[in-house]
């Protein structure tokens, strides 16, 4: 199947190929980052991830509409605020959603798996709801459309990139965030030994609450960043959660480098695979290989050596 | 999550208690008298659709209540079962008098679309009928030990578990949808029309297949019931509340887990294979993530604990279902997400726990009560 493509065109399909792999990767890092906090540090599998996720894309989109008809000046700064928007309102919804229902199940994990995926349903038909069952998709400013031409063969779209570029920030902001705050140190604390971080004065139910809060909140932003290089429906978040807990799952729980390794292997193999299969076999031949790979070494890709 | 009450002491353990001999008596009168006398044709094959979902509830009730173990992969199982089931009526339906329009006669008409000039090896052997019942138990419970012994030897549980069989969910899908040709992609296997020539499409057919429906149900739950009350039942159970324990017992805890898997999975194959010849076709839209985890909360609504507890929670929440989803298809969605929740929050051990909490300490006051009646009455009476 090679053999139909010269040299030059092959490099060149490696590269776009490649690149479309990044964006891919760069939703995908966004939504497991949300995920390794809920999940890899706090033990609670979120089914409704990807509900918080579209959560914030809405925002997105009504942010984008708003811009549009009462401040059309500020138009191209639009998605800043939108993000920050997004992040709010997922991470104050995630919030309630800890104080209503996660904390009466922290004992019962797969109880609390039973009872989000009732949350997702009823936020998918809220969605429906209020937003119509169609897709929907936002407007983007100028300066955001458009890609740069690298060599005759190669061209790289803006969005693209600057989806990256966010990605970038939020998993370095992220990473400050957890190991190197006060309370990063606190979450860690209460991960590894839960009554002996309440013995030493930590209030657990408030780090629980705001971490579950935060992941939710970092789901909104990739939502917020997944309007640039998609649209939206009520049901797009259930399309991605089970690559998400894969990738979590596949990077070894507890490892935000782990998470971000996984992230780039699995997002690589599928869009490059893709490109010479049909999307759907790529699809399978990459779920397959994590789910055969996580048989064999269930810990994942790298663990955090802990004493338990 | 795990009620004491179920566990019961080694002796003075006949094989059912009288209660349950009465719940078995009451599900079977419902199931072949009350029902079939009270419903329509139609009403009473949507009737056997839900009761072929009420045994991959009570495979759960056996993997899941007893050992422990959350599968929210049991679509692939019940798939698996009905697409075999599909498979063999298929090429009884696809008979060369049948297709002489196709460009190659004698094969499915989804295969003929798609360009494919004969019949690929694996479709071969499901020409004979003893194979075809033969396969619909073997490969489930293959694919289940494989999936099983692969896991459980290196002592994945619980969560993780959870999310791989959910994710072989999502592979199965994703392949019988992508390959068309030879799975009929995404419309499944459709217009099937006889079992051995006996026509599977009549009111007749319909009725009688309802019945040998219900037949398998129950000798299903009397087979559950003995894995329940045996000694490897009582392992489960004590490996569900302490692993380790068990473990350093002696016991080889991934083998009991690896069979707990495979019973569920040969249950859930079984009623694949009664809802495709009861409904007359199979579709991906029964194998993925969505159905699984609908199947997952009939059991917990019916009671993950109790075998005759997953038939009522499969009957009512598709009876619901049907009910809302035709009258008010804009709610049914937010009644099943807080089903989900308030059946977690508050009822952990659904309908079945809701009973023996509210209902049997009333009924066995009531039977107290009338009991010693007549031996206190009696010397009253003496004087």
């Amino acid at each position: 199947m090679l053999g139909d493509y010269s040299l030059t065109d092959l490099s060149s399909i490696f590269v776009m190929q490649g690149f479309a792999g990044l964006i891919l990767f760069s939703v995908y890092t966004l939504m497991a980052l949300g995920l390794a906090i809920i999940f890899g540090q706090m033990g609670v599998i979120n089914m409704a991830h990807g509900e918080f996720m579209i959560l914030g894309a809405y925002m997105t989109y009504l942010c984008s509409g708003f811009f549009q008809t009462h401040l059309p000046a500020l138009f191209p700064a639009y998605f800043f605020v939108a993000m920050a928007l997004a992040f709010v309102a997922s991470g104050a919804l995630g919030m309630l959603v800890e104080w209503a229902l996660i904390r009466h199940l922290y004992k019962r994990p797969l109880d609390t798996l039973l009872a989000t995926w009732g949350l997702s349903l009823i936020l998918q038909q809220a969605y429906r709801t209020i937003f119509g069952p169609r897709e929907v998709g936002v407007e983007l400013p100028a300066w955001l459309i458009g890609s740069v031409q690298v060599t005759d063969t190669i061209e790289i779209p803006i969005n693209g990139m600057f989806v990256m570029a966010i990605t970038l920030l939020i998993t370095a902001g992220v990473a400050l965030l957890m190991y190197r705050s006060r309370f990063g140190a606190q979450v860690r604390a209460v991960v590894q030994n839960r009554p002996m971080a309440g013995a030493v004065g930590i209030d657990t139910e408030k780090v629980d609450r705001l971490t579950f809060g935060l992941g939710c909140g970092i789901a909104g932003v990739a939502g917020s960043a997944f309007t640039m290089v998609g649209s939206t429906g009520p049901t797009s978040g259930q399309l991605y959660i089970v690559d998400t807990f894969l990738i979590v799952v596949f990077g070894g729980a507890a490892s935000l480098l782990g998470t971000i390794a996984s992230a780039f292997s699995i997002s690589q193999t599928q869009s490059t695979l893709e490109f010479f299969l049909s999307g759907s076999t790529a699809k399978v031949i990459t779920l397959l290989a994590v789910v055969g790979i996580l048989m064999l070494r269930p810990q994942g890709l790298f663990t955090l050596k802990v004493r338990r | 999550m795990i009620s004491p009450k179920s566990t019961s002491t080694v002796h003075d353990n006949p094989f059912m208690k009288p209660m349950e001999w009465i719940s078995l008596a009451l599900l079977a009168a419902v199931i072949f008298l009350v029902l079939p006398m009270l419903l329509d044709a139609f009403r009473l094959n949507l009737v056997g659709k839900y009761l072929t979902y009420s045994f991959v509830a009570l495979g759960l009730v056996i993997c899941w209540g007893f050992g422990g173990i959350l599968s929210l992969g049991q679509g692939v199982f019940f798939g698996l079962g009905g697409y075999l089931m599909a498979m063999f009526l298929k090429l009884e339906a696809s008979s060369v008098e049948n297709t002489k329009i196709q460009s190659t006669p004698g094969i499915p008409d989804f295969m003929d679309w798609n360009q494919i000039t004969e019949l690929p090896w694996f479709w071969k052997p499901f020409t004979s009928l003893p194979f075809t019942i033969l396969a619909v138990i073997v490969v489930p419970a293959f694919f289940a030990f494989v999936i099983g012994s692969a896991m459980f030897r290196r002592r994945v549980g619980g969560t993780y578990f959870a999310i791989i069989t959910q994710a072989i969910a999502a592979i199965l899908t994703i392949l019988i949808v992508g390959q068309q040709g030879y799975t009929g992609g995404i419309n499944g296997i459709t217009d099937l029309r006889t079992l051995n020539g006996w026509d599977i499409r009549t009111d007749r057919a319909h009725n009688i297949l309802y019945f040998v429906n219900g037949g398998l149900l129950v000798a299903c739950i009397l087979f559950a019931q003995y894995v329940k009350r045996s000694k490897l039942g009582r392992i489960l159970v004590a490996m569900r509340d302490k692993e380790d324990r068990v473990r350093f017992s002696g016991y080889p805890v991934a083998s009991f887990k690896t069979f707990a898997f495979c019973l569920a999975a040969v249950f859930a194959a079984i009623g694949g294979a009664m809802f495709t010849l009861q409904v007359g076709f199979m579709s991906p839209s029964f194998v993925g993530i969505v159905p699984s985890i609908e199947m997952v909360i009939y059991a917990a609504v019916g009671g993950r604990l109790s075998l005759f507890g997953a038939v009522w929670g499969t009957l009512l929440v598709n009876w619901a279902k049907t009910t809302f989803s035709e009258s008010f298809p804009e709610l049914w969605l937010f009644g099943l997400g807080g089903l989900f929740i308030l059946v977690v929050l508050a009822f952990p051990n659904g309908l079945a726990g809701i009973y023996r909490t509210y209902v049997e300490p009333r009924l066995t006051r009531r039977v107290k009560a009338l009991e010693p009646a007549p031996a206190v009455a009696l010397p009253h009476a003496a004087e």
